[in-house]
């Protein structure tokens, strides 16, 4: 469904070169669940970004291919990838305080995704943004449509950040760190919600997160990158066998329940991991 | 010299909302304490009432270990008990060079030999002279923390208050600061008092620890108690599930 080949971001820097974020990033991406991860700076949210078509206008993408679904997404005319960005590519962010509207309401943000991407009336738009409030299990869909974004608590807003990416049933979603800013248990049914989503509407995911161990119980696949590359590839499940000493060196400086290692071990960069 | 903590009936009131609830708690000196909750616990305030920095509307927060400790509010108490903020982004000075922001806390005591002070402060906590004339935009994330961790130990405290000293950083640097932060316990003697979301962080450097959930203290265990998952409440429980990671065949249990 999408295929990215040699994927290339920069930015312009201060000594009037450009520096690259992402140096040639390549996957192809089924109705899967695949999970980027790295640190800060390693360029995950940025490969996201590009496919979304959401790089900085300063920014530099280049590739030798990023398709999706046939469509060239590096020269498509900016009037085709508007209507595949929100409609048939769908992006959650990190921390809903941010990123909803604050002075619209929660059924509003919803139906406008809905009048932008499918011709409905008003009425129809309304039922259809309520069936998504209860899709992301929110009880009392009637009530959270006419709340504002500060009305409700962190995991009720990425629920209904969710509800307005599903609305318009897109095939691709990328989520950029969806729960990071949320409390752990909260996390979970979150993840829990995305899963079903994800499974009932044969959705693709990219799940894009510095959280190795949550990536790799919820992901199929996990690239782990690192300066702007992919260094490895795991299968799920696969984070006792990374081979490359980066995933390693990063599974192994997590503290663990159960475990007493004194001091803990830290990660060594070797600057030939950045080449 | 070593000095405790000690907690007993605290309230924290703002407007109608209660934040902390009839919480006590004792810390004996050199013991690391942990804290673990979610927003909204209360878990942050508890810890800003004992460094002043939330109104205290009932219950009595003193001292202990040793005879004619300071009372809290007193200048001399603050200058035993310091506290490291969570986001190493928002709590230094922008317009402060490192050594201006270590400066500040010596000069408010009254503590002389600053020069030196700073530099030793800067040593201790893996920072060679090189930074000591840097502005924080100029630092990563983890050596900002360590520029606060510095300016909280530069007094020489008893008691060190961590607010999520690194949910801010990347896993990689979290592991550097909290061997970091242990390493300064060991070597001053200090006593921990530490709030964290994250119970795999906590149960690393405390060896007791309370959970609390809107504003009341839901259990204390001991770190080996949450090894051995001898948990009662249910609450803590789904905190452990959820520190382990996704499982697919539990989602019902979230």
């Amino acid at each position: 469904m999408l295929v990215v080949d040699d994927l290339r971001v920069s930015f312009p820097n201060r000594d009037g070169g450009f520096t690259q974020a992402v140096r040639g990033v390549s996957f192809t991406l089924g109705r899967e669940r695949l999970g980027i991860v790295g640190e800060s700076g390693s360029g995950k949210s940025q490969t996201g970004r590009a496919i979304m078509g959401l790089t900085a206008p300063e920014g530099r993408v280049t590739a030798k291919t990023l398709a999706f679904d046939g469509v060239d997404l590096i020269n498509c005319p900016p009037r085709e990838r508007r209507r595949l960005r929100g409609g048939r590519i769908a992006m959650i962010l990190q921390d809903p305080k941010f990123s909803l509207n604050p002075v619209m309401t929660i059924g509003d943000q919803i139906v406008e995704t809905l009048d932008a991407h499918a011709k409905v009336s008003r009425r129809e738009a309304r039922e259809r943004a309520l069936e998504t409030l209860r899709q992301v299990q929110i009880d009392d869909p009637g009530r959270v449509y006419d709340l504002y974004p500060h009305e409700v608590s962190g995991g009720m807003g990425q629920r209904a950040m969710i509800a307005m990416m599903l609305v318009a049933e897109p095939d691709l979603l990328i989520a950029d760190e969806p729960t990071s800013a949320l409390d752990v248990t909260v996390q979970l049914q979150v993840l829990a919600i995305l899963d079903r989503l994800v499974a009932e509407r044969g959705m693709g995911l990219i799940f894009i997160s510095h959280d190795l161990r949550l990536v790799s119980t919820f992901c199929d696949r996990i690239l782990v990158m690192y300066a702007g590359r992919v260094v490895e590839e795991l299968p799920a499940g696969g984070l006792k066998d990374a081979k490359h000493p980066y995933t390693r060196g990063l599974v192994n400086c997590l503290p663990r329940l159960r475990e007493d290692r004194h001091p803990l071990p830290t990660l060594d960069r070797r600057p030939e991991w950045a080449l | 010299m070593k000095a405790g903590l000690s907690i007993e009936g605290l309230r924290v009131v703002f407007d109608d909302f209660v934040a902390v609830d009839d919480v006590s708690i004792r810390v004996e000196p050199g013991q690391s304490f942990g804290i673990v909750g979610e927003s909204g616990s209360g878990k942050s305030t508890l810890l800003r009432a004992v460094g002043g920095l939330a109104p205290k509307s009932a219950g009595v927060i003193s001292l202990i270990g040793a005879p004619d400790l300071p009372e809290p509010g007193s200048r001399a108490f603050r200058r035993r008990v310091q506290m490291v903020f969570q986001d190493p982004y928002g709590s230094l000075h922008p317009r402060q060079t490192v050594d201006r922001i270590l400066a500040e806390p010596l000069a408010i005591h009254g503590i002389g030999d600053a020069d030196r002070r700073i530099q030793q402060a800067l040593d201790e906590v893996g920072l060679g002279t090189g930074f000591r004339f840097r502005y924080p935009h100029q630092l990563s994330g983890g050596q900002r923390q360590r520029v606060a961790i510095a300016r909280a130990l530069i007094l020489e405290p008893q008691i060190l208050l961590l607010d999520e000293p690194t949910s801010a950083l990347d896993a990689s640097v979290q592991a550097e600061v909290l061997n970091l932060l242990e390493d300064m316990r060991r070597r001053h003697g200090l006593t921990f008092v530490m709030v964290s979301h994250d119970l795999a962080v906590v149960t690393y450097l405390c060896d007791q620890l309370m959970v609390m959930q809107r504003g009341r203290s839901v259990e204390k265990l001991s770190a080996d108690d949450l090894a051995q998952s001898r948990v009662a409440e249910p609450y803590t429980q789904r905190l452990m599930t959820a520190s382990i990671g996704f499982r697919r065949d539990r989602t019902e249990t979230f």
